[in-house]
């Protein structure tokens, strides 16, 4: 690897972070893994946040380039008006609106 | 390394956290007005909350050799409640001219709703009227995007206020580009696991410059590491970026920034 001491090249990239992102791939598959599992599989996976959850993978493995950002704009609430009331809501990390 | 952290709750942090900050040379840290993790039950609690960060965390941070500023305002979080509001915004002028009091802060959106845009508007008002720096909070996951356009639509509104004296904070790959490009400051927050990482403000580095950049911890009362900033710098560093560069975004931005008020001296 030649940082500290150089520029890093890509294939220094995958040097330092393949491991972890491994891990992180193997974090993923088990947990979809584990809702099959479980009971009430079929309700979890037809909730918002798991189709949700299947679209940004596929956007992550087809997306050319700007992956990061891509994912982000697919999770996000996309319309520009103003809510009536904030009272008992939040956030789920996947825009609720979306679901069919 | 000497290191600013921009953005973290120290009310929620012990002792313990003041001393690995400073042996690892944290020496300065800015921590503005938020939830508390529950809803306050009335202005009063506010006014206690104001008091603990004008008087009492200054001096529990000084016992460490760590200059404490602070930022006021009503969060969103507890902007629904529009009486509530009125008198908390009531008191702040009792507050933001004690000594490390920076400006407004953090304000901003956390639903986007109509409420919480109401009582930004207002306090943005303030800030442009004193002529304060604001720190702003954006919301957070998928509210994110939407109210960080609106708020930065907010703040163009109000022609008394420069961005360049305005940092849009917890921005990420979605809303950095749209920040910087209207001339705001943008701050990326490093959470352990649900948010930011700092791999991934780093590469916010290499894309966009470290030009207004701004990385904090948002340690606070939940999972958090006051410690990150240090960590993050150390994935800047690993990945070839010289000391001048890592020195840049963790110590002379924070102090560029907050520096443009006059109260503010860095350690
Ligand atoms: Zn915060």
């Amino acid at each position: 690897m030649s940082a500290p001491y150089g520029p890093m090249r890509a294939i220094d990239i995958l040097d330092l972070y393949f491991i972890e992102n491994r891990s992180r791939i193997m974090d993923i598959a088990s947990f979809l893994d584990r809702i099959d599992r479980y009971e009430g599989a079929d309700e979890a996976k037809a909730d918002f946040r798991y189709q949700a959850f299947l679209q940004i993978l596929d956007i992550t493995r087809d997306t050319p380039r700007d992956r990061a950002k891509a994912v982000q704009v697919a999770l996000s609430d996309p319309t520009t008006e103003p809510l009536d009331s904030a009272l008992g809501m939040k956030a789920y990390g996947a825009w609720k609106g979306a679901a069919k | 390394m000497k290191a600013i952290d921009p953005h973290i709750h120290m009310i929620s942090r012990t002792t313990d956290d003041y001393m690995r900050m400073t042996i690892s040379g944290i020496h300065t840290v800015a921590e503005p007005a938020f939830w508390a993790g529950f809803d306050r039950a009335s202005a009063d609690c506010f006014r206690d909350y104001f008091h603990q960060l004008t008087v009492v965390e200054p001096a529990r941070a000084a016992r460490f050799g760590i200059k404490h500023y602070c930022w006021l305002g009503l969060n969103s979080k507890e902007s629904e409640n529009l009486t509530l509001a009125d008198e908390v915004l009531a008191i702040i002028p009792e507050f933001i001219d004690r000594p490390n009091v920076l400006g407004f802060g953090e304000i901003g959106l956390n639903k986007n709703s109509k409420n919480e845009m109401a009582v930004l508007e207002r306090q943005l008002a303030m800030a442009a009227a004193r002529n304060d720096l604001v720190l702003v909070h954006t919301p957070h996951l998928e509210d994110k995007l939407k109210g960080t356009r609106m708020i930065m639509d907010m703040i163009r509104n109000e022609p008394r206020l420069d961005p360049s004296r305005v940092l849009i904070d917890h921005a990420e790959e979605h809303t950095i580009a749209e920040i910087k490009d209207r001339g705001f400051w943008f701050g990326m927050t490093l959470y352990p696991n649900s948010k930011g990482s700092p791999e991934r403000a780093i590469d916010a580095v290499e894309i966009y410059g470290s030009e207004r950049l701004c990385i904090n911890s948002s340690g606070d009362w939940s999972v958090s590491d006051p410690l990150s900033i240090l960590k993050c710098a150390n994935e800047m560093r690993r990945r070839g970026h010289g000391e001048a560069a890592v020195n840049q975004v963790f110590y002379e931005n924070p102090k560029s920034f907050m520096g443009q008020c006059p109260k503010f001296v860095a350690n």
